[in-house]
């Protein structure tokens, strides 16, 4: 497996308590559209992802991530800057 | 001309009267338009269309011809209706007419801007005051202007929408930590790359649900990372500190905060708002902040009113102790019929009590507008956790008889919806 394969499942993980509706995820899922989070469970599912990885994911990014696949490459980049 | 302002109010002549065109920009607004109309189809009133026909006092006003208990104003201190401030405002409207017409840094600074940034200073014992038209631009302008693109600001996930509005204008990197939490603060600021400047903004009553912020602990975890702090102080102005100062100068961290927001339309009675600091270059603001630059200052009537009210803000321990009295009678007494509230105790003289859904809410605030005591009703999204409250705000002019009243109006209410049984 490879270490973005391993951030694939971590990231997947800290979705699902907030994965209501059972979406399946893949590389294309998006969080407002697919999973219909409000602004108040991406705060809550960020804070757990920048826990998690121990990074931050400023506001600036986030309004740049709009899928699962995104966020799995963000998180990637940030784990090798950090 | 009544004919003429009603029509032109009613919206069914606006939808009658929308041009044609490609893609209606409106569209987008279809959801929240219908669930207004579904909610306004049960036969509630309107709560966000409520008319005061007459203001008797800062704690009395007539609505729909009903002398009705003003219990969600914001009007802590009672200046509204002070005499001295009453007099300063009708003296400056003879003395310098009745507007500026004017940016503050043009032809809008008057003699009584200057006094009241001097009733400021001297109220905070800063070196510097700036007075703003509102307290929104007051944190549009420092928020968007003091933080580049190669700064941090890191605040609170609850902050007001004019902190948020401000990040959201300005170019630097913005960092949540959930609300009130200082170990995810003191996480999240471990995390900043070591280059860039830090800004921490923090308030010390949250308006939503009444609850006060630690500042001791969190201000001292933001000195530690080297970060600029800012407190706003909206809503502890006038009764927290044992000069009113706020939260800040209660928690005793008043040496490490850089820059105090607040606004006069809350404990001091009028509208405008202000940033208060000590930092040695703080009047390079007033060329560089947009939302002072580019607006009109405030009118004569409106600062010398400001001005006043904080002069005898200084010395109303009396009030303040009357309002802690009010605000804890008010918390014990809902507690004890059975309501639930935000915070455990009074935390400050904002009592939120948490209803299950809009349909209870809006009924529990219609039954209590019929009995004689209006509260503010609040939802998301400007709720935190998508909670929906009935937050109720004292005033060191309510009496303990009012107080009585609104207790028994709460419990009338309560049966009333079913909600208390
Ligand atoms: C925390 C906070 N900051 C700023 C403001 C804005 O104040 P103003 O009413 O002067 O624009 C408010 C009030 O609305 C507030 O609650």
């Amino acid at each position: 497996m490879t270490d973005r394969d391993q951030t694939f499942d971590k990231v997947a993980k800290l979705i699902e308590p907030f994965n209501k509706k059972g979406v399946k995820l893949g590389e294309t899922t998006s969080f407002a559209g697919d999973l219909e989070w409000d602004s108040l469970i991406v705060m809550d599912f960020v804070a757990s992802v920048e826990d998690e990885f121990d990074i931050l994911i400023t506001m600036n990014m986030q309004a740049e991530i709009e899928t699962v696949g995104q966020l799995v490459d963000a998180v990637e980049r940030l784990r090798n800057e950090g | 001309m009544t004919d003429a302002i009603a029509t032109a109010d009613d919206p069914a002549r606006e939808t009658a009267a929308a041009p044609s065109h490609r893609g209606d920009l409106f569209s987008k607004f279809d959801a929240l338009i219908a669930e207004r109309e579904a909610l306004l189809d049960t036969g509630v009133r309107d709560p966000f269309g409520l008319v005061m026909e007459k203001v008797h006092s800062p704690t009395l006003a007539t609505v729909k011809g009903k002398e009705t208990i003003l219990l969600g104003t914001y009007n802590y201190m009672g200046m509204t209706f002070d005499p001295d401030v009453i007099q300063a405002g009708k003296d400056a409207l003879d003395a310098y007419g009745s507007g500026t017409t004017g940016s503050r840094v043009l032809n809008g600074t008057y003699q009584g801007h200057k006094e009241c940034e001097e009733a400021l200073k001297d109220f905070y014992g800063t070196a510097h005051a700036m007075v703003f038209s509102t307290g929104y631009q007051a944190n549009l302008g420092l928020m968007s202007t003091i933080a580049g693109k190669e700064d941090y600001i890191i605040l609170d996930a609850d902050s007001h929408a004019s902190i948020y509005d401000g990040c959201a204008m300005g170019n630097a990197q913005i960092v949540r930590f959930r609300h009130n939490s200082v170990d995810d603060l003191e996480k999240r600021l471990k995390r900043l790359p070591a280059e860039g400047g830090r800004l921490v903004v923090l308030e010390g009553v949250y308006s939503m649900l009444g609850d006060i912020a630690p500042l001791a602990d969190m201000v001292r975890v933001a000195k530690e990372a080297g970060a600029m702090v800012v407190v706003d102080e909206a809503h502890g102005m006038g009764f927290f500190g044992p000069n009113g100062r706020g939260v800040f100068e209660e928690a005793g961290v008043e040496d490490q905060v850089d820059f105090v927001v607040g606004t006069f339309s809350k404990s001091v009675g009028t509208v405008g708002g202000f940033v208060v600091s000590n930092h040695p270059k703080f009047e390079v603001l007033r060329l560089v902040c947009r939302p002072y630059v580019f607006t009109a200052s405030l009118p004569p009537s409106v600062v010398a009113t400001a001005a006043t009210s904080i002069r005898k803000l200084k010395f109303a321990g009396n009030k303040r102790a009357h309002l802690w009295e009010n605000s804890k009678r008010l918390h014990q007494g809902l507690r004890d019929l059975g309501f639930t509230l935000a915070t455990p105790e009074a935390q400050s003289a904002i009592i939120a009590v948490l209803l299950p859904d809009q349909d209870m809410t809006v009924r529990m605030w219609q039954a209590l507008l019929e009995a004689g005591v209006y509260v503010n009703m609040a939802r998301p999204p400007a709720t935190p956790a998508g909670t929906y409250l009935l937050r109720c705000s004292l005033c060191a002019e309510h009496s303990s008889e009012q107080v009585g009243q609104i207790l028994g109006m709460f419990e009338a209410a309560g049966k009333a919806t079913g909600y208390l049984s």
